[in-house]
């Protein structure tokens, strides 16, 4: 199998799989006993929290474990909303292609009597922080904009738009589930008030994130309680899942700049092979991009049929098809860049991680322009555009 | 992969039928509003029996396997049986489709249907 769906899950690291593993067995106690086997478990939550701010240049009291990203998300938003609710502030900026997490969380927000400002995406996939500077108005209370979109790679200057909300003092929120592990975070210098992180996607354990909220920014509960999480998220820590989140957020980023390195040379390979298809784009900016993603759109073919016929060749990877959307609309983050919906039909997303091999880029390149050729032959669509009674778009 | 049955499966990795037919007597050409498949049906009728079928399809694994299918039921039938045809039987006979799929399999019959109407018009005229 050539697993090149690294953006939706990771296959868990060996390291992260021993970390967890004496929090089930022999230090299996509740941190909130007084015995040793808890407050042993005590112990190691306070080291995993150290770890973790480590790596994101937080404080450990900044930050709260929640079971993912999703809901790291939700309680960074309505929290700032809320807070700016009190001041009178009720506007917010996004983009309109965050994840679903992000989105309907402010559309439930709209609903509050929020005014909800989405800004356009670029063509390139990309948020600039000008864009951010000129949305920002007396009653705005939050910004929230992803690090690294999760479908077409593109990485924002979040800095840039960190140090835009700072001078204006507008709280600033980013996912950056698709990030951590992946590209360098700090809190600090890039000017980051909340931020959301998700274990399984950096080889970590499913069900398990965090929540980094810079001191001072009041959170508000989504799950009433115990006093876990300084009161602010109850409910019996996740130990196993915490620690085996810190252990693969510390290797992967001291693993980071060697892992990088290969995936740019895995990275260019792909989209240099299949640029070589006709009529076919890449989505996302080429430069400013995850290491690991390459996805394109591909005229005249559907990509869940495309995603069926390569899993047939052991190939794992998917698409932001209308048809696999389990809704009717093709992904909102191609529509947001501008793709027809005809041509955002025929998206692939290869996501990669630093276990995939030359051999494995070989074999994909030999796979897709075959099966793209494979089903436009049984294309409709395609033959119109070939015969010339409809015009090509890519 | 567990999505579809293994029958929707066989369709779709060998579909049968696939292609075009040069001065078809029928042609129905239908588009999914919804999702954005399309698919094309090339009818051949002899003495109002359909002696020959082909498709073309832009669509998912549901489209595809649900044209592959439905041009195997109608092809050697009479016309009046063709119409029959129901979006219904064409899932029956792939042994059920996901629900959030069946969308894409409608296509099938309506492009059937869309290809008998064409014979029809064209008929008209002679
Ligand atoms: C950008 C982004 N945000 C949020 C999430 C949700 O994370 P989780 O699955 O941990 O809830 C994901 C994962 O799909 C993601 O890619
Ligand atoms: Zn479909």
């Amino acid at each position: 199998m050539i697993y090149a769906d690294n953006a939706a899950t990771t296959k868990m690291s060996r390291t992260a799989i021993d970390a967890m593993l004496p929090y089930m067995d022999e230090i299996f106690g509740n941190p909130s006993s007084l015995y040793e086997v808890g407050q042993e478990a005590a112990k190691a939550l306070w080291m995993a929290r150290e770890r973790i701010a480590a790596c994101i240049g937080a404080t450990p009291q900044e930050i709260y474990f929640t079971s993912g990203g999703s809901e790291a998300d939700n309680q960074a938003i309505l929290s700032a909303a809320h807070n700016g609710e009190k001041k009178g502030k009720k506007h917010i900026i996004s983009s309109a292609f965050e994840h679903h997490a992000v989105l309907h969380t402010l559309k439930k927000l709209e609903k509050e009597g929020f005014e909800v400002e989405l800004l356009d995406v670029h063509e390139n996939g990309m948020v600039y922080p000008e864009q951010v500077a000129d949305a920002i108005r007396e009653d705005t209370c939050l910004v929230t904009i992803m690090y690294a979109n999760n479908e077409i790679g593109s990485v924002m200057p979040i800095a840039e738009i960190g140090a835009v909300c700072q001078e204006k003092k507008v709280l600033f929120h980013t996912d950056a589930v698709q990030a951590a592990g992946h590209l360098p975070i700090d809190v600090n210098e890039q000017n980051i008030d909340l931020l959301s992180l998700s274990a399984h996607k950096f080889h970590g354990p499913k069900g398990i994130g965090a929540l980094y909220a810079r001191r001072g920014v009041l959170l508000e509960n989504l799950i009433e309680g115990g006093a876990q999480e300084r009161g602010k998220r109850a409910g019996t820590e996740n130990v196993p899942a915490i620690m085996g989140m810190a252990a693969a957020l510390e290797e992967a980023c001291s693993h980071m700049e060697e892992d990088n390195k290969k995936l740019l040379g895995l990275r260019a390979r792909l989209i240099e092979g299949l640029s070589k298809i006709s009529h076919s784009a890449l989505n996302g900016d080429a430069k400013s991009r995850l290491p690991g993603n390459v996805s394109f759109c591909f005229e005249g073919v559907e990509g869940e049929s495309l995603l069926l016929l390569l899993d047939d060749r052991g190939i794992c990877a998917s698409s932001g098809s209308a048809c696999t959307s389990g809704s009717l609309d093709p992904s909102h983050v191609l529509l947001a860049i501008g793709r027809p919906h005809e041509v955002a039909h025929g998206s692939l997303r290869l996501s990669l991680s630093s276990e995939n091999t030359e051999e494995e880029v070989a074999q994909i390149l030999q796979a897709v322009p075959e099966v793209v050729d494979y089903l436009r032959n049984m294309s409709p669509l395609w033959k119109d555009k070939v015969s010339g009674k409809k015009e090509f778009v890519l | 992969m567990a999505l579809y049955s293994e029958k929707v499966m066989d369709h779709f990795r060998n579909p049968r039928n696939v292609g075009s037919i040069e001065n078809a007597d029928g042609i129905g050409e239908v588009g999914n509003g919804k999702c954005g498949d399309i698919m094309k049906v090339y009818l051949k009728i002899d003495d109002d029996i359909v002696s020959d079928v082909k498709f073309e399809t832009f669509g998912c694994g549901s489209a595809i396997a649900s044209s592959s299918m439905a041009t195997e039921m109608i092809k050697g039938k009479p016309i009046s049986e063709v119409l029959q045809l129901t979006n219904q039987a064409v899932t029956e006979a792939l042994d059920g489709l996901p629900a959030h799929k069946l969308h894409c399999s409608v296509l099938a019959e309506e492009a059937v249907r869309a290809a008998v109407q064409d014979y029809y018009d064209k008929k008209g005229k002679e």
